[in-house]
């Protein structure tokens, strides 16, 4: 067992909440996102999600539960075969919908983060910034519950940062909870919210 | 903002209006297809089907020259009378011919005469030969119906009782033989296609495990957007299931190009030696209807287990995964 990362973290995401988690490198926000993620499992300590305990939850259950969760990683984990549309829409083809039925989403959802003209190229072919973006898009096509963003705008330039930061707020103002993991301080400054900071293993909140 | 408002809601709502032409050409694979079943895969499963129909094909010869052959015997019994001193050999060739022609199920009973007689032997014999002079055993030969059988005890009995020398023959012995030999030859042919099945089914294990490996960033991808295992097996079962037809069709084609090779080489060569020897083992080379249905069924069940296989390692794998690397995101 390696060494504890997080220690003594006692915290409640309220639904339609939104916040930021921010602290230096290594502080253990990507990890803390995992966990709320359910693909790292505590060692101790109790998580509940949407009301069950993560140590109840079967593996069963775990897929339609991470469908009302969206994430957006720091590396973008875009899957390069597929074209940034397909990459976007690939929430709902799981799902088994039929492609007519999400098109006109998709495509409108892609014109506004920019990529309305980049949606047939594959992302070895896009810049950091489009990468990020159609990451943040695939996030938000079924409108989750709660969206965990890591590092969302590490990648873009301040006018786009600022849209991308827009948009998740109107989507925070629709019913979805926001978490955006950042370092980005000018960010955080835009928006009056939560911040929760972690630091040396330790969470402190800052309503 | 308010374009803003105008998207999520679309997004919320759901609202569709349809194709837009847009996006008009079809999707590509979840799973790109040249990351799984590459074509030694493919050609492994030609191989193993080809050898499985060849199998098959050699068991439907077997067993059906081996049918021939029984119906063949099954059709005819022998009574054979031994010379004695003092026994008259044409009464006693007359009376166990009428003896046998009285049971029911008995079509003919005809006594071989002393001409064929003769020339039965004259391989070993010579020509001009005086068949009376030489103590030879007589044979009558006794037609059966194979659908209503005589009762062969009775007559053997009655034989023995009536005609001094005189043995029958109903050929069970080698029936039984033969059809043992048929049973044997048909167990062995089943069970080598049923290891090279089994073999087939590991190499698809292997493959699937290996494809699986080496597309681990894509079901990470499909874990976290919420794609449930059945859902993952699907994607890759799709490509082995292609793969697995296209090597079984491949080989079951190999396999009838063999039969049918075989059966035009033993028509061209009627009549000569090699053939003769070749037709009195095997018949005629054809395997016939059922042969080539057999093969046909070879194919389907190759490609269909080809699929299951890859479905059930799918998920095994999976579950394998979950339970041993949880953070495997």
């Amino acid at each position: 067992m390696g060494p504890e990362i997080l220690r003594d973290v006692s915290f409640h995401l309220p639904e339609r909440s939104f916040q930021f988690l921010s602290g230096p490198s290594g502080a253990g926000k990507t990890t803390l996102l995992r966990l709320l993620f359910m693909s790292l499992k505590p060692t101790r300590g109790l998580i509940t999600i949407f009301g069950k305990d993560r140590s109840a939850i079967t593996r069963t259950e775990l897929p339609l539960l991470r469908r009302n969760i969206g994430v957006v990683f720091q590396d973008f984990r875009l899957l390069d075969h597929l074209t940034t549309y397909e990459n976007v829409a690939l929430p709902l083809r799981v799902r088994g919908r039929e492609e007519s039925t999400y098109r006109s989403d998709v495509i409108e959802l892609l014109k506004w983060v920019g990529l309305g003209e980049r949606m047939h190229v594959l992302p070895p072919i896009l810049s950091g910034g489009e990468k990020q973006r159609a990451a943040i898009a695939r996030a938000l096509i079924e409108q989750p519950r709660i969206l965990l963003a890591d590092e969302p705008t590490g990648n873009v330039d301040p006018q786009l940062a600022r849209r991308l930061l827009r948009l998740l707020i109107e989507l925070n103002r629709l019913g979805t909870a926001v978490l955006i993991a950042t370092h980005d301080l000018g960010l955080m400054d835009q928006v009056d919210a939560r911040r929760m900071v972690l630091s040396g293993g330790r969470l402190e909140i800052y309503d | 903002m308010t374009e803003t408002k105008r998207l999520l809601k679309n997004l919320g709502t759901r609202i569709s209006s349809g194709a837009r032409g847009a996006v008009s050409r079809k999707q590509m694979p979840i799973v790109p297809p040249d990351n799984v079943a590459g074509r030694a895969m493919v050609l492994v499963i030609a191989i193993m089907t080809f050898l499985s129909c060849l199998t098959l094909g050699a068991v439907t010869l077997v067993r059906d020259t081996a049918a021939t052959w029984q119906t063949q015997i099954a059709r005819e019994a022998t009574i054979q009378i031994k010379p004695e001193e003092g026994l008259d050999m044409a009464s006693a060739l007359a009376q166990a011919r009428d003896i046998a022609a009285s049971y029911p199920g008995v079509v003919d009973a005809t006594v071989v005469d002393a001409q064929a007689t003769a020339r039965l032997l004259e391989p070993w014999l010579g020509t001009g030969l005086d068949i009376e002079s030489l103590p030879v055993p007589r044979l009558v030969i006794v037609t059966i119906d194979p659908l209503s059988r005589p009762d062969f005890a009775a007559m053997r009995s009655q034989l023995q009782e009536t005609v001094a020398n005189a043995t029958l023959d109903d050929h069970r012995t080698w029936v039984d033989r033969l059809v043992a030999m048929a049973r044997t030859t048909v167990t062995i042919g089943m069970s080598a296609l049923a290891l090279m099945l089994s073999a087939t089914a590991l190499t698809v294990i292997f493959a699937t495990r290996g494809a699986m490996a080496g597309n681990g960033h894509i079901i990470e991808v499909l874990h976290f957007v919420g794609a449930e295992a059945p859902f993952i097996a699907s994607q890759f079962r799709r490509h082995f299931l292609l793969a697995g037809m296209k090597g079984a069709a491949a080989g079951g084609i190999g396999a009838i190009l063999v039969f049918v090779g075989f059966y035009w080489w033993s028509s061209r060569n009627m009549a000569t030696p090699e053939a003769d020897q070749a037709t009195a083992l095997f018949g005629n080379f054809a395997i016939g209807p059922s042969g080539y249905i057999g093969v046909g069924a070879i194919v389907v069940v190759i490609a269909v287990l080809t699929a299951a296989t890859t479905h059930v390692t799918v998920l095994s794998y999976l579950k394998n995964v979950d339970s041993t690397h949880p953070d495997s995101m």
